[in-house]
């Protein structure tokens, strides 16, 4: 062929025989690829009069964007709430095998833990981008200290923390500093929680209401005071009555602000959620559902005792308990197995399946015009998968960084 | 000229497909003699293009070495807006099949100056060695192209108002808003057309019937534009039955008596694979 006008001499790669997520739909698309980034094949072409300079025969398998998991502890005996000798190491070896679950973004988060820990580890987790080291960090997701005593589920107890007047003071003297922070959770029922909802939805940083004893009403105001997200809904909350709904309640409450969302996360292992739960969840409010995993350390460990942040919990199969107890103390499912099971037990649509663990997670941390979409211009994250929804390979910036 | 009549519309395109195919391998195009297509849109020529894809993705058909030239392109519609001609052509046709951009050819309704546009495209044209077969259809108003009722039939490509016919006729594709329609394009005139070696009319639909009635069984006529190919030594005109509906009974059956003669045109259907020199 002579020779390619395009605008750049970078290569490009053209996807065939594939059925790429786009629209919302299954869609029998080729992908193009060319620097890191999704490429407009008409413009390619009338503008550039550009083609391909690899193409790839994906045999007739799924090509939906790349996996964002917003709420991991850790995983492969790493536990990022620990403050160990080698933060970015431990962060890098989790971001390294997540690849194979089809996981290109992620969220590291810490659980309730000592001041101490936060000013030591929050500085070491920086936001990168993602590569053939690892899925990308989009920020850390620190779920509490300020949450409810008695929805502590698996957080200790002692180092649970409540707002003083002094709001930002509180923020600060906690965590030490906000850089790098995607999202924290709390419990908009303590004291002064609007303004320290209002403090850091104001800076950018997602604010999830999870670990609570907080009325629909509570909960309603978070959201006004710019809330977005409910951490594992049902788990740590009051269970719904028809009489007060409580923070399950928000789903389909007529208080939330018009133009705002309210995503909710839902770990989907068939364990934390009972399927039928899940299903009402899923019904009732189908495109704020955002699929987590809660994944801690022993996540890719054999069966046995392990450490998750200052407790430790049993392995036993599919679950993970705190040692000597039944609270269920994280999951261990990894984000596709989620996936499956989202479908399975909620007979959604494969494409809703996958949004669920795409483009939703991009919509809520405000990223979808670069992450959790294929459209074009965003970043090449995806993954190719068959049709039983089993990750074969995994894609960063257009590059293969794991294949099965 | 020919006129081919199948029973339905996808006979019909099969049928255009079919001969487009085997004049492309006749030729045996190659790096220093390349085919010459003028290429159509709208909804008649669909089936044509989705057979043609077919062939393609069977390894029967290759556009390595051929060259098209549409035949319009709205004006002051922005390129990548989804009724675009580029848009249609690139989505109905070349994204599918192994044409080189470079070879592919629309005038440009964002031109800075749109006369030079028509003109560059005309010599773009000769520059190509002429149109090898201008394939087109009919409007309801019989104009070839976008050339209205009225139009001159020596004419070549140029800017045109369009007629409230067509205006009407298009609005479906703009969500039968008829302010969204675009009011004026570029064009090949028809003695653009008239000049090609050969030319195929796909017509197909009872909403063509007349229109195709005038053009064939009346003289040739500036308000039925589509009548001047009868003035053309090689012109080849496809259609459906319905399309057939205003013509009188003794032109259609001394056509169908000749299909033993048209379908000599495309069967055996040639295949690439045949030619691998």
């Amino acid at each position: 062929m002579p020779s390619n006008k395009s605008l750049s001499d970078a290569p490009i790669t053209q996807f065939v025989n594939c059925r790429i997520l786009k629209d919302h739909r299954l869609q029998r698309e080729d992908l193009w690829v060319r620097e890191g980034k999704i490429l407009n094949p008409e413009k390619l072409f009338f503008d550039e009069e550009g083609f391909a300079d690899h193409k790839i025969d994906c045999g007739n398998k799924i090509i939906a964007p790349g996996f964002i998991d917003v709420q991991l502890n850790g995983g492969y005996g790493i536990d990022f709430s620990q403050a160990s000798d080698d933060i970015i190491g431990g962060v890098a070896l989790v971001a390294k095998k997540i690849l194979e679950h089809g996981v290109t973004s992620f969220c590291p988060t810490l659980v309730t833990s000592p001041t101490v820990i936060y000013h030591k580890v929050i500085p070491e987790i920086r936001v990168q981008d993602g590569g053939p080291e690892g899925a990308g960090v989009l920020g850390l997701h620190l779920e509490g200290p300020f949450i409810s005593k008695e929805k502590k589920g698996a957080h200790p107890a002692q180092f649970l923390r409540t707002f003083n007047a002094g709001v930002v003071a509180d923020l600060m003297e906690t965590y030490g500093h906000l850089e790098n922070v995607a999202m924290v959770t709390l419990a908009p029922e303590l004291a002064n929680s609007g303004a320290a909802i209002r403090e850091l939805a104001g800076r950018g940083i997602t604010v999830s209401v999870g670990h609570s004893m907080a009325d629909l009403s509570q909960a309603e105001e978070a959201v006004q005071n710019g809330a977005s997200f409910i951490t594992h809904l049902f788990n740590a909350m009051l269970p719904f009555h028809h009489r007060d709904p409580g923070i399950v309640g928000l789903l389909t409450s007529d208080r939330i602000p018009p133009g705002q969302t309210v995503y909710y996360g839902m770990i989907a292992d068939g364990i934390h959620t009972h399927p039928a739960a899940l299903r009402i969840a899923h019904r009732a409010h189908p495109a704020g559902l955002v699929l987590v995993t809660d994944a801690v350390t022993a996540m890719g460990l054999p069966p046995g005792r392990h450490t998750l942040g200052q407790q430790q919990i049993d392995i036993q199969g599919l679950h993970a308990y705190v040692a000597g107890t039944t609270t269920l103390s994280g999951s261990i499912a990894t984000m596709d197995m989620c996936v499956r099971h989202f479908r399975e037990a909620s007979g959604c649509t494969v494409e809703a399946a996958l949004e669920a663990a795409s483009l939703h997670p991009a919509q809520l941390l405000g990223m979808s015009h670069r992450k959790g979409t294929l459209e074009y211009g965003t970043d090449a994250d995806f993954v190719v998968l068959d049709d039983t929804l089993t990750v074969r390979e995994t894609y960063i910036a257009g590059q293969q960084v794991w294949r099965k | 000229m020919r006129l081919v009549i199948l029973d339905d519309y996808d006979l019909a395109s099969e049928w255009a497909a079919k001969y487009i195919r085997n004049r492309i391998i006749q030729f045996k195009p190659s790096a220093g003699r390349y085919f010459t297509l003028g290429l159509p849109t709208g909804s008649t020529p669909l089936g044509c293009y989705k057979k043609l894809t077919e062939y393609h993705k069977n390894g029967d058909l290759s556009f390595k070495y051929v060259k098209t030239f549409n035949m319009d392109e709205y004006v002051g519609l922005p390129r990548d807006h989804p009724e675009s001609y580029h848009s249609y052509m690139w989505n109905n046709f070349f994204k599918h099949i192994d044409i080189e951009p470079q070879n592919t050819h629309i005038l440009d309704g964002n031109a800075r100056d749109l006369q030079v546009e028509c003109a560059a495209f005309e010599q773009k044209i000769a520059a190509a060695g002429g149109i090898d077969l201008f394939v087109g259809g009919i409007g309801p108003d019989g104009h070839i192209a976008f050339n209205e009722p009225g139009s001159s039939l020596v004419s070549r490509t140029r800017v045109k108002t369009l007629a409230k016919d067509t205006i009407v006729a298009n609005a479906r594709f703009f969500g039968n808003d008829l302010s969204k329609v675009p009011t004026m394009t570029l064009t090949v005139g028809v003695g653009t057309v008239m000049d090609a070696r050969e030319v195929m009319i796909l017509i197909t639909g009872a909403h063509k019937a007349f229109a195709l009635y005038k053009a064939i069984e009346e003289g040739v006529n500036h308000m039925w534009t589509v009548s001047a190919f009868q003035q053309h030594p090689r012109t080849i005109f496809i259609c459906d039955e319905d399309a057939t509906l205003e013509l009188r009974v003794k032109t259609v059956k001394y056509f169908k008596g000749l299909m033993h003669v048209h379908n000599q045109l495309v069967e055996p259907t040639l295949s690439v694979k045949d030619y691998t020199d």
